[in-house]
């Protein structure tokens, strides 16, 4: 049994050597193909532009790895001989092979290249000849995008090709986006009753290549009772895009939020806790922002463990510099809330100042790991930003932390005592010196986690605290002071409340109403949302 | 006896040859010509300005290297107003009344340089302005060397109308003065060239705003119509980056909406993974990438004086290298320093600009540029996509706004006046509004 089947493949597999007529790459007579290479070479985009048709045209595999290179500028002309060739970059040299014939050429450095340029217009065109080579590719995943392409572009052109190969196609995604790239292109037949089944099918498809080409022949369209079922399936549509776009807007308004609760949530410890006014808060954030920075420098290779990695130890020195602010200057000035309200201020700007001095004022660019870019996709209405998804879920995570440290340890409930009744405390064998320096380095700790996060959102540079400690003040009196809960409620309300109002307003009327709403807010409620009760709002 | 002698001798020559020395050191000090740089070295603007105030350093030291200027050694005199608008106006009294400079390079922001302004005019100083600027303002004392709408704005808005086909617009900009004014500028150009109110969209947007989700995924709706449309960017320094961040992770690629942006040049993107931003725009007058001999000469130069092979270079820099050298050749002309003289021997003179062409000071006070549309490398670099054929000279008072198209500009003897106009034959003197 087995040896026999040993034998078929071997003869199988002679038999595949001896097919004649398999593509040999040494062909260059095609005419088509040989002019767009010499097209290629010229300096006019409109020759370049003509060069990619006509490689479409040929629709050869060397059209094709001369189309997937120049979108992927690995495609030059050698300066002395004039060749076009496909270069891989190996260390300091190119290697290279003609792009053609496939020739191997050796190793050329990087001065006898020229690449070969590229603009919007021809990235465009290139994406839409090899969307039609893909639509015949074994590899779904190619197809999908394929697909997805053509229907983005309403590049109905396609549908010509796709038309024949929609009843061979196996998968169910690929399958209705090809149905629907070609009920669109039936929209424009002649024929009334495709056109009335294109609309049949395509009603309630929330793709905006759909509710455009239904909107354009609602208005060329003279057949009444066509237009009626195209507004019957454009209502449809707009319905389900009305629902979707206050989703959206609610994750939004969700993700300023959990922005606004990262920054006020260590300041909520300071200054809600311990009542120190903290001016330099904003500059302990910026503090973790550089220290990702930092780490990402040290591990160039692996952006995504460094970015985790960054987040204990952005914890650690942030919290340091903390504490020794608090040992070195606050501690004398406890109680005297307009002095520690001009030191900090003076520490955020000599922090501001050292932090320019080391890293220069210019910005420093933190790489956003691959997992947190881009965005997850429910449909072509609503897709959700990765950056925004994770930062919600970390800040849940961090509130989560410091609401078991202060509920459920030892220290926590040591600052709770301090915080309460300092006098008290001390009688009971608290080290109140202790736990106020912990508080605070808990607090800055927190700002340090804050700056990791917020990294990856904005600028990191000298400049990142100050944008947010106003904003992180009035999240924490809004919710009001010494409450985490408050803090958390306060933050996600802002942030949705700031969103809902931006549509209508525009961003800056937006931040200006907030500010405005909390000022009267305050005036009615001075003790925010969630005031301490009991004894602890006395002291 | 003799040697004590001898000794005495070498002594008061000694002496004589030390205080001859410094007699002529001090003579030197008192006979250089000195130039003023009035750029932030902290706060805000920090992040553009200190750049500038290093290519200042380094023409000045060349131009030393070359012999100085009518024989004399030039002496820079750097203050810092620190990104604080009203102490820009103190800084520039400084150095024209304390250290009499010959004349001021510096500003960024418009902000900063309507607050010095009547400064200058007071004292009447020079001021060389470097900096893409929203025009409607020419002073007898300033000398605009940045674009003015019509050698950035109005270019970029034709290629896209012409080249791409764009047909929708949104114009996205920073709250203040350039944006608003260059916007609607822009608008008045658009409807003029029939782009109806429903395919315009405007927004603006706080200084460091980063949080842009709502108003990108607005110009993604705006966008979705099928029909071609495209984001005209005034938004200033640090705002770009979120925004181009939130663009990528959108999913909006250059082939859908293109940005075309005009304060963001190669300094910018050196802050910024550039990757998702490959294929958007940015007009502006010069180039790094830009094929030139004298631009390789200027980024060989640039790079050994700053001891940093990666620093790049940008246009701002181009233009105090235009500036800087324009006053030289006007100092040689008139043969003083004075800024009478100064003024009347600028107009006209010509030098090279980093592009490879020459570009002359124009009787409004602003110079001639050819402008280039480039599209953002994976490198952070331009590869220049459209240019004009020709230098574009800088129009001060826009022809596209009602208030300004009348009104023209030029500081020769006859007319010698800021802001001419043409239909009631006035001039309103130095009161430009």
């Amino acid at each position: 049994m087995t040896i026999t089947n040993q034998i078929k493949t071997v003869v199988l597999l002679l038999l595949l050597l001896l097919v004649p007529g398999t593509p040999s790459f040494a062909d260059t007579s095609e005419p088509k193909l040989d002019q767009a290479v010499e097209l290629l070479k010229g300096k006019k985009f409109q020759q370049k532009y003509q060069a990619i048709e006509l490689l479409a045209e040929s629709a050869s595999p060397q059209a094709q790895s001369i189309l997937i290179a120049l979108l992927e500028r690995r495609l030059f002309k050698l300066k002395k001989t004039k060749q076009l060739v496909i270069a891989e970059k190996q260390g300091k040299t190119y290697k290279i092979q003609q792009a053609v014939s496939l020739e191997e050429l050796g190793e050329v450095k990087k001065r006898a290249l020229k690449k070969i340029s590229l603009n919007n217009k021809m990235r465009t065109l290139i994406r839409s000849a090899l969307a039609s080579f893909d639509l015949k590719n074994p590899d779904r995943e190619k197809r999908l995008a394929a697909v997805k392409q053509i229907l983005d572009k309403a590049d109905l052109e396609k549908a010509k090709i796709i038309r024949p190969i929609l009843a061979q196609e196996q998968d169910e995604e690929i399958a209705e986006s090809m149905s629907i790239i070609i009920a669109l292109s039936d929209l424009s037949s002649d024929d009334a009753k495709q056109r009335n089944s294109a609309v049949t099918l395509l009603s309630g498809n929330i793709h905006p290549s759909v509710r455009n080409a239904l909107n354009q022949l609602q208005q060329q369209t003279d057949d009444k009772a066509l237009a009626r079922s195209i507004k019957q399936a454009l209502d449809s549509i707009d319905a389900k895009l009305q629902f979707y776009a206050v989703i959206e807007n609610l994750f939004f308004g969700l993700s300023l939020g959990s922005v606004l609760v990262l920054a006020a949530i260590g300041l909520a410890i300071t200054f809600g806790v311990m009542g120190v006014i903290n001016m330099a808060h904003g500059e302990l954030i910026m503090i973790g922002a550089y220290t990702t920075y930092v780490i990402q420098l040290l591990m160039p290779d692996s952006i995504g463990t460094a970015t985790l990695i960054a987040i204990p130890i952005a914890f650690v020195v942030s919290g340091l510099v903390g504490i020794a602010i608090e040992r070195g200057v606050i501690r004398f000035l406890y109680g005297r809330s307009l002095e520690t309200l001009l030191a900090t201020f003076g520490i955020s700007l000599i922090l501001q100042q050292t932090v320019r001095s080391i890293f220069s004022p210019l910005n420093r660019s933190v790489e956003t790991p691959s997992w947190m870019s881009g965005a997850w996709e429910i449909n072509s209405a609503l897709s959700l930003t990765l950056n925004r998804l994770y930062i919600i879920v970390f800040c849940l995570l961090v509130f989560a932390a410091l609401f078991y440290v202060l509920k459920k340890t030892a220290l926590g409930l040591q600052v709770r005592a301090v915080s309460q009744n300092r006098a008290m405390a001390r009688a009971m064998g608290v080290r109140s010196e202790w736990v106020d320096a912990m508080t605070f380095g808990l607090g800055s700790g927190v700002a340090g986690i804050a700056g990791v996060a917020l990294s990856q959102l904005t600028n990191v540079g000298p400049n990142l605290g100050q944008s947010y400690i106003i904003d992180s003040f009035m999240v924490v009196v809004f919710g009001g002071v010494g409450n985490l809960w408050g803090t958390l409620v306060s933050g996600m309300s802002l942030g949705v409340a700031n969103k809902f109002l931006e549509p209508w307003s525009g961003a800056v009327l937006a931040k200006i109403l907030v500010l405005v709403f909390i000022i009267l807010f305050i005036q009615k409620r001075p003790k925010g949302l969630f005031p301490q009760k009991g004894r602890a709002a006395e002291g | 006896m003799s040697i004590s002698k001898q000794k005495l001798k070498q002594l008061v020559l000694g002496t004589a040859t030390g205080l001859a020395l410094s007699i002529t050191s001090i003579a030197q000090a008192s006979d250089t010509i000195k130039v003023g740089i009035l750029h932030s070295l902290s706060g805000t603007m920090a992040i553009s300005e200190t750049t500038l105030k290093d290519t200042m350093l380094m023409l000045i030291k060349e131009q030393n290297a070359n012999g100085g200027l009518l024989g004399k050694q030039l002496e820079p005199v750097v203050v810092d107003p620190a990104s604080n608008w009203p102490l820009f106006a103190e800084k520039a009294r400084e150095l024209l009344s304390k250290h009499k400079v010959s004349a001021i390079f510096g500003n960024w922001t418009s902000v900063s340089r309507k607050s010095v302004l009547p400064v200058v005019e007071e004292l009447n100083g020079l001021l060389f302005y470097p900096v893409q600027y929203e025009g409607e303002e020419s002073s007898k004392n300033v000398f605009y060397t940045g674009a003015a709408p019509n050698q950035q704005a109005i270019p970029a808005v034709d290629y896209l109308m012409n080249e791409i086909g764009v047909k929708r617009w949104v114009l996205a900009g920073t709250d203040y003065v350039y944006p608003r004014t260059t916007n609607k500028i822009l608008e008045a150009y658009l409807k003029g060239k029939g782009v109806a109110d429903k395919d315009i969209m405007i927004n603006y947007t706080p200084f460091g705003h980063s949080d842009w989700q709502s108003i990108v995924s607005d110009i993604k709706k705006f966008g979705s119509t099928g029909v071609k449309t495209a984001v005209v960017s005034t938004i200033n320094g640090d705002a770009n980056v979120p925004f181009y961040k939130e663009l990528g992770n959108q999913g909006i690629s250059a082939e859908d909406i293109p940005v075309v942006a005009f304060s963001v040049g190669e300094e910018e993107l050196s802050g910024i993974d550039t990757k998702p931003l490959v294929g958007h725009l940015a007009a502006w007058n010069y180039f790094m990438s830009v094929d030139s001999e004298a631009n390789e000469e200027f980024i060989t130069a640039w790079k050994s004086f700053i001891k940093d092979n990666k620093r790049v270079t940008n246009d701002p820099m181009e233009a105090h290298y235009i500036g800087f050298n324009m006053w030289v050749k006007a100092v040689e002309k008139a043969g003083t320093t004075d800024p009478e003289a100064v003024q009347e021997a600028i107009i006209g003179v010509a030098v090279p600009n980093l592009t490879g062409g020459l570009s002359a000071m124009m009787p409004n006070h602003h110079v001639t540029k050819p402008v280039l549309i480039g599209e953002i490398q994976e490198d952070g670099q331009f590869e220049v996509v459209w240019e004009t054929s020709g230098l574009v000279a800088g129009d001060a008072w826009s022809d596209f706004l009602p208030d300004s198209k009348d009104i023209i500009s030029d500081w020769r003897a006859p007319l010698a006046c800021g802001n001419y106009n043409v239909k009631t034959s006035k001039c309103s003197g130095q009161n430009y509004e």
